[in-house]
């Protein structure tokens, strides 16, 4: 197996991690197992290495200006410490990535981005450069990140720090804290449909970060977490996954990302297209799907109905909080409606399943 | 890893016990650890008849699907059906409550491609 290590991957093995390749990067994707750990986030806590995600900071006279024109949601109004999920797009209107952005100040930002798009996004940030006086650095390399998700994740992280994490609102983030004695920058955010933390900090301490907060969660049933459930529990929330709901090819109006799209704002990259696609209307639909017969879809898998394909399966899974198996599809939007019975081509047999809401799955 | 030193094995990773001409058959302990958490089993037909390598079922982990080649030919003489309702049998007792389907051997030579417990567990050691 091939691929790039983050800082914990001794601690992965110690934990009995299984490892697996993911976007380049080696990482465990279970450690118990991928029920147990989806079940340990959703009712306890666990805790993920996320540190393969790339981290790029913006920086001049003209950074927000520039990522203005580079995103699809409005950063304008954004305090500093505030958080805010978008979109970036193509002219087409196909999506680059889906990011995080993070103020720090009216000149610096942070854009947290997904580990296999790092290179790709980089160099598009850069090609539309021109024109803003600002600066752009990559420390992807020079940054590791601890995801800490699940209703217990206060109590434990509290153990570990003087700051009220507790107060920090959700999309939130504060600077300079020091968790078990080591300097992080700790955010309100996740990928888990569940509260929790993600921090950051320097790759040489990441691992003293680890031991500390899965000695302090012991009590409260900390699990390490591998990307099995990371994935199960995102997919439950109907979070999209790049490559999967979100693509070149599929437009963030098409993944039902609207509230992340902002036409009104002054000029952005994709606008024009996706001001189109939506006076056109959208051909295709990301669309919830629980699989009422017996078989489990997966991404790739045909959805027909009427006897004949109209959609594809983008993820598919057991959803193991919900004890169902659900998955989301681009379908033709003249089936995209809730209650649509359709089925899932699942090894040349068809399977039945019906069109419902998103998310399924949402903390009370 | 358990690989209990009476039963035969293919390099697909699954058993096989040979009893009075009929062998029942199932994935091992190290192919149920690889899979995780197994979430469906496409229960075989009995009567079918199979080949050497022909598709016998597929196992759904929460992640993986994965085909089970049947490792000898034969008729399927008896399926496990409880798997249908408990698929995780596979994970908790792979070479008991797990087992996946009894076929009537068509030709007892081919028993002879298959490696015995010390065969298959010196082809994991190479395969890790």
């Amino acid at each position: 197996m091939q691929g790039k290590k983050t800082p914990l991957f001794a601690s992965h093995q110690k934990y009995g991690g299984k490892i697996v390749e993911f976007g380049g990067w080696l990482l465990p994707v279970q450690y118990s197992g991928i029920i147990e750990e989806h079940a340990a986030v959703r009712t306890k806590a666990g805790l993920f290495d996320v540190s393969h995600m790339g981290e790029i900071w913006v920086e001049g006279r003209d950074a927000l200006a520039f990522l203005q024109n580079l995103v699809t949601n409005d950063l304008a109004g954004m305090k500093n410490g505030q958080i805010r999920y978008s979109p970036m797009c193509y002219e087409d209107g196909g999506t680059v990535d889906d990011l995080l952005i993070y103020r720090y100040g009216e000149t610096c930002y942070l854009v947290v981005v997904n580990a296999a798009n790092i290179d790709k996004d980089r160099e598009w940030m850069i090609k539309n450069m021109a024109g803003f006086e600002a600066v752009l650095t990559d420390k992807s390399d020079e940054t590791a990140q601890l995801a800490l998700q699940g209703p217990l994740s206060t109590a434990i992280l509290s153990k570990l720090t003087g700051e009220a994490v507790a107060d920090i609102a959700f999309y939130h983030f504060i600077d300079d804290v020091a968790v078990a004695g080591k300097k992080t920058m700790v955010s309100r955010t996740g990928y888990t449909g569940e509260d929790g933390y993600e921090i950051y900090c320097a790759p040489e301490d990441v691992t003293h970060l680890w031991e500390s907060i899965m000695e302090a969660g012991r009590e409260e049933g900390l699990l390490p977490a591998g990307l099995g459930c990371r994935d199960t529990l995102r997919f439950e929330s109907c979070l999209p996954l790049y490559g999967h709901e979100l693509s070149a090819g599929i437009s963030p109006l098409a993944a039902g990302l609207g509230r992340f799209v902002k036409l009104d704002k002054a000029s952005f990259i994709g606008r024009e297209a996706l001001v189109r696609q939506k006076e056109a209307g959208l051909p295709l639909k990301v669309m919830g799907v629980e699989v009422t017969g017996r078989g489990i879809a997966r991404a790739g898998y045909p959805i027909k109905a009427d006897g004949r394909v109209i959609g594809t399966v983008t993820t598919g899974s057991p959803a193991p909080t919900l004890g169902k198996n659900m998955a989301l599809a681009l379908v033709d939007a003249a089936y995209a409606e809730i209650g649509r019975e359709i089925a899932v081509e699942v090894r040349g047999k068809e399977i039945a399943a019906v069109i419902v809401a998103k998310p399924f799955y949402k903390r009370s | 890893m358990k690989i209990p030193a009476e039963l035969l094995y293919s390099k697909d990773h699954e058993w096989v016990k040979v009893e009075d001409g009929r062998a029942v058959v199932g994935i091992t302990d190290f192919a149920q650890d690889q899979l995780g958490d197994v979430v469906f089993v496409e229960v075989p037909e009995a009567g079918a008849e199979l080949g050497v390598g022909d598709g016998l079922t597929t196992i759904e982990s929460v992640k993986a699907v994965s085909d089970v080649y049947s490792p000898l030919g034969g008729k399927i003489a008896q399926v496990n059906e409880e798997l249908g309702d408990a698929p995780q049998l596979i994970n908790e007792d792979p070479y008991g409550k797990g087992w996946i389907a009894v076929l009537e051997i068509a030709d007892a030579a081919e028993l002879k491609g298959l490696l015995t417990a010390e065969e298959y567990k010196k082809f994991l050691s190479e395969e890790a």
